[in-house]
């Protein structure tokens, strides 16, 4: 290998990156931009449930019930209505997702000493905003419930009445469990998937599309010269747009970074070289643009968005597409990324994820140079 | 510059197959130090795959093909050390600067840091490019693209030059600076080769390999070449009613190579003293005005259009 060649070829590279606007802007507005996207838009908390009630009782017992709703942050209570069919209407048109029914006899049962049916009714298009709708509004009943044993204790002169368990409930890693935590240091496993393997895709397509690749390998460069040389100007985008959306991450989102920045540095250089030699490879087989930026999303924006754990748990998946996940190396890195974030886990305990990336990464380098010859056809 | 033991190019038996499709067709060839020998052929008739087999792009289907004493198949990397290649398509960066051209390609050929400034320096001068350093290698005109190819295929100082189309889409005027640059590189030992199929250029070459159907049909001088393939002498007539004079002279036993050329036929002859009244006479038997008939000399393009005319009518 001559480094002479090595520098020109990188140097070339940086050049051509640079008067590219198309691949300047991706470079720098897509992290940002998927940054915001995916921190803004990606949601898997549930608040603030539109919530439509027909009171039929409608005394001090029925509203101060209805209290314990509106106090919750989990629900808003949008409108009171007065009959049954404004009720369906909303659920049907969407204005709600949840319609509390009081029964006309609340209070007349309340004081016979129940039970009294409080009637839920559920929009479940979405299961899981319903699944986590209904264990609120449970959950808004049993305290209610507590609060009245309590107050027919005291009025009955009895001592207060403990539950004899309690669960004391701690979260760890993510305590204030919002999901822009989890998210976020994910979308940078994302963008390097799609920056790094998108924009090299091009790099060595674009010289048999415009005729270059002639001329380059009547020279005497080497293919291990030519892929080094053409990854390393990536590369070095790819560790910027990293800083850039941990920056980001930490700065705006407020996510708590715990882990080492050495661990975070080794697994994003073993991802970008995973993402980089895949989109050469692709590049080199393709032999035109289009088809190789398709194939490159594909192979990497594809698994990374859906096998990586990024949107569900990898354990919860059906076992086949488990298995699969075992091939998407945006998997590794994933566990990764979040562990580094929020557990600041240290570097022995990631040592599998980090072999993991470092085998697919010697597989992908060695595809790369092997794949590439000099040879028109 | 070059090893005098070694024939700078030489080929046996070259072939290249395209599936069923034979491109080079056992093409023997032998280039020696400081010659410019020139392919001529119609497009596709292989000229470019066999330029790009002894550049080591190509794998030759069977055959031999040595570069600079070194084995094209087996070795291309030696072989492109030693070569400088310019493709029948533009094929720099037009993104780059021109500088920045001849710093990439100065450093795929290794081009030792000590020399990298003076060479640049060369390149530019040569190619007319001084002054012009910053501009991007896209907006320059034809011509001085070609030229700036050339100098970034000739950075690396090689022995062995080879040239496929180079004046393609050039204007007269480049076209000739373009040529003084390859007689000047060949003065000093270059060997050269080039494919065109501009007649005019074809002059400038000290040999002349002929391809036709993947095969070489004539080879020689410019001038040996006219002497081969015309034996006996080019007539030129002018008359009126071309067409059926075409088709007369055609049933002329003696008269070969009938072509039109302009608003002129062209005719050889085995001798010029008897053949010229002979014609004369046939033309005016049947009313058409002969204006001018005399010998001349012929073009390359005569040699080229009977050649292949002939090939042509003996393969179908």
């Amino acid at each position: 290998m001559r480094l002479h060649r090595l520098i020109a070829v990188i140097r070339k590279e940086t050049i051509q990156i640079r008067r590219d606007l198309a691949s300047l802007l991706i470079t720098v507005t897509m992290p940002l931009l998927f940054m915001l996207a995916f921190g803004y838009g990606v949601r898997f908390d549930v608040k603030h449930i539109p919530v439509y009630v027909y009171d039929r009782a409608g005394n001090q017992q029925s509203q101060d019930f209805l209290k314990h709703f509106q106090a919750s942050e989990y629900f808003r209570i949008v409108k009171a209505v007065d009959n049954y069919p404004a009720l369906i209407q909303a659920l049907d048109s969407g204005a709600c997702r949840l319609a509390i029914v009081i029964p006309i006899d609340f209070s007349e049962q309340l004081g016979a000493g129940g039970p009294v049916a409080v009637q839920a009714l559920v929009d479940a298009t979405d299961n899981n905003t319903a699944n986590i709708s209904l264990s609120y509004s449970e959950a808004v009943v049993q305290s209610y419930n507590q609060r009245l044993r309590l107050d027919w204790s005291q009025r009955h002169g009895l001592s207060t009445v403990q539950s004899p368990l309690s669960v004391d409930i701690r979260t760890w890693f993510n305590e204030n469990l919002e999901s822009t935590a989890n998210i976020v240091p994910g979308v940078i496993a994302i963008i390097m998937a799609v920056i790094g393997s998108f924009l090299t895709s091009l790099t060595v397509a674009r010289e048999w599309e415009r005729g270059t690749m002639e001329q380059l390998v009547s020279t005497p460069i080497t293919p291990l010269e030519l892929m080094i040389g053409k990854l390393v100007p990536y590369f070095v985008i790819g560790l910027v747009d990293t800083v850039l959306c941990a920056a980001v991450a930490i700065r705006w989102f407020e996510v708590p970074f715990r882990g080492q920045w050495t661990v975070l540095f080794l697994s994003c250089t073993l991802f970008l070289i995973v993402v980089l030699s895949l989109g050469y490879v692709i590049s080199v087989v393709a032999k035109s643009q289009l088809a190789a930026s398709q194939a490159a999303l594909i192979a990497t924006f594809l698994p990374a968005f859906l096998l990586s754990g990024f949107l569900y748990p990898v354990d919860q998946m059906p076992a086949a597409t488990q298995i699969i996940t075992y091939f998407v190396p945006a998997r590794y890195f994933m566990t990764i990324l979040r562990d580094v974030f929020l557990k600041g886990t240290s570097l022995p305990f990631l040592m599998d994820d980090l072999l993991a990336l470092a085998l697919f990464a010697t597989i992908l380098t060695i595809l790369a140079t092997r794949v590439f010859h000099k040879k028109l056809t | 510059m070059t090893d005098h033991d070694t024939i700078p190019v030489l080929a046996h038996d070259l072939v290249k197959r395209f599936g069923d499709f034979v491109a080079v067709d056992h093409i023997n060839l032998e280039a020696r130090a400081g010659e410019v020998v020139g392919f001529l052929g119609p497009n596709g008739s292989g000229k470019s795959t066999t330029i790009r087999m002894l550049c080591g792009l190509l794998r030759p289907s069977a055959g031999q093909a040595l570069v600079a004493g070194f084995d094209v198949a087996r070795k291309p990397e030696q072989v492109r050390r030693r070569i400088g290649y310019m493709s029948q398509k533009f094929s720099l960066y037009n993104d780059l600067q021109v500088i920045e051209n001849i710093r990439f390609f100065a450093g795929m050929y290794d081009v030792p840091a000590s020399v990298l400034h003076e060479r640049t320096e060369w390149v530019l001068y040569m190619a007319g490019l001084v002054g012009r350093e910053s501009t991007i290698t896209g907006t320059l005109p034809g011509g001085w693209k070609q030229r700036l190819a050339l100098g970034c295929a000739v950075l690396h100082r090689p022995s062995i030059l080879f040239l496929d189309e180079p004046t393609s889409g050039v204007d007269p005027i480049s076209r000739r600076r373009f040529w003084e640059l390859i007689h000047a590189m060949a003065a000093e030992g270059v060997t050269v080769l080039v494919t065109t199929h501009y007649m005019d250029e074809a002059e400038y070459c000290n040999r002349l390999v002929l391809i036709f159907q993947g095969r070489i049909v004539a080879s020689g001088s410019p001038t040996e070449l006219k002497q081969q393939a015309m034996a006996g002498e080019l007539l030129l007539i002018e008359c009126d009613r071309l067409g059926p004079a075409l088709d007369l002279l055609q049933q002329v036993p003696d008269a070969r190579h009938v072509a039109l050329f302009g608003k002129a036929l062209h005719v050889v002859v085995p001798d010029a003293q008897t053949g010229i009244p002979r014609l004369r006479a046939v033309l005016s038997a049947h009313g058409i005005a002969v204006s001018r008939i005399e010998p001349i000399r012929a073009s390359l393009e005569d040699v080229f259009v009977s050649l292949t005319a002939q090939l042509s009518g003996q393969r179908t």
